[in-house]
């Protein structure tokens, strides 16, 4: 449950975020209850609030969705579900409910762990992005709350504990030469996806050595 | 972007994203289970994760700047150093450049 109530926290920056960067209300609870997925919906928010081409936002935001696909593929044997409830489990597949589920030894609790995280985090991220969002519309300036520095915050949370690997130091590396060297000469959006494509880059060509160790020096 | 370009930008993410979701609940497993599959992924989030933590702690538009988003971040970093949960980060972060401002800086 502590997970469910900290992602619903994170829900009121979402929202005011969202607002203030010029996303209205409405829009704001379809990004929450539809593409539900904090990171995209934080990336979308972030190329709009940027002036990024809808082209870009859409993109960034469905390649940081990608990893959602090798969730469902690991979830989807454990939950064996048919039908309609097929779909509700998919759009439940996140990082939360995945770790959740994953982490049980039982069968029984792997499924009641998936349920219980994906439609709590669901119902408490919902609830809080319509309460950051109206919130957001009476702040005021987002800045002066500090509110753009929570979100560079949050991202740097999601990817904190993906940095242990040597690999993923790498191209944490070049993604932060690639953007700040691309900021400044290319509209905003693109330089995420183009840190992206390096990542792509480096995940299909480097194929580990045989023998080669984790933390062996590089 | 106008109202509808920003409607048709939300629902066609949303589509997407539910779709994601669902292909992997309906490809054989073994699909995704290869190496270079779970690896490349890994790296592209990790990638995308990173590049939007520099953009929105030192894109101002096309330009690059030091503000009081810098000293939020390293505030964050530090807490997520000494395990802080989630939203304690954030907050810290909040809290960091807010205060900042308000004393004049950034």
């Amino acid at each position: 449950m502590s997970v469910a109530v900290a992602t619903g926290l994170y829900g009121i920056s979402f929202g005011a975020l969202s607002v203030v960067a010029g996303v209205s209300v409405p829009q704001t609870m379809v990004l929450s209850l539809l593409l539900f997925s904090g990171g995209s919906q934080f990336a979308l928010v972030g190329v709009v609030a940027a002036g990024g081409s809808p082209v870009a936002a859409v993109a960034t935001s469905t390649l940081l969705g990608v990893r959602n696909t090798l969730y469902g593929a690991v979830v989807a044997p454990l939950l064996g579900v048919r039908g309609w409830r097929r779909l509700a489990a998919a759009q439940l597949t996140i990082d939360e409910s995945t770790a959740v589920a994953v982490g049980q030894r039982e069968r029984a609790a792997t499924r009641a762990g998936f349920w219980v995280t994906g439609i709590g985090v669901f119902v408490l991220w919902n609830a809080f992005t319509l309460l950051g969002a109206l919130a957001g519309d009476a702040l005021g300036d987002p800045r002066s709350w500090g509110l753009d520095a929570a979100a560079g915050a949050a991202f740097l949370a999601l990817v904190w504990p993906r940095l242990a690997a040597r690999p993923a130091q790498v191209v944490a590396a070049l993604a932060v030469a690639v953007t700040a060297a691309l900021v400044p000469f290319v509209p905003a959006g693109l330089p995420v996806l183009a840190a992206a494509a390096v990542a792509i880059v480096v995940g299909v060509v480097a194929t580990p050595r045989p023998g080669a160790r984790p933390g062996a020096a590089a | 972007m106008t109202a509808g370009v920003l409607w048709a930008t939300v629902l066609v993410a949303s589509v997407l994203s539910l779709g994601l979701k669902l292909a992997g609940h309906l490809v054989p497993e073994h699909w995704l289970a290869t190496d270079r599959v779970q690896r490349t992924s890994t790296l592209v989030t990790v990638a995308l994760l990173v590049s939007l933590v520099v953009v929105q702690t030192f894109a101002d538009g096309q330009a690059l700047v030091v503000d009081a988003r810098v000293p939020a971040l390293a505030v964050a970093a530090l807490a997520l150093a000494l395990r802080a949960p989630f939203i304690v980060v954030v907050l810290l972060a909040a809290a960091t450049a807010a205060g900042l401002r308000a004393l004049g800086w950034g």
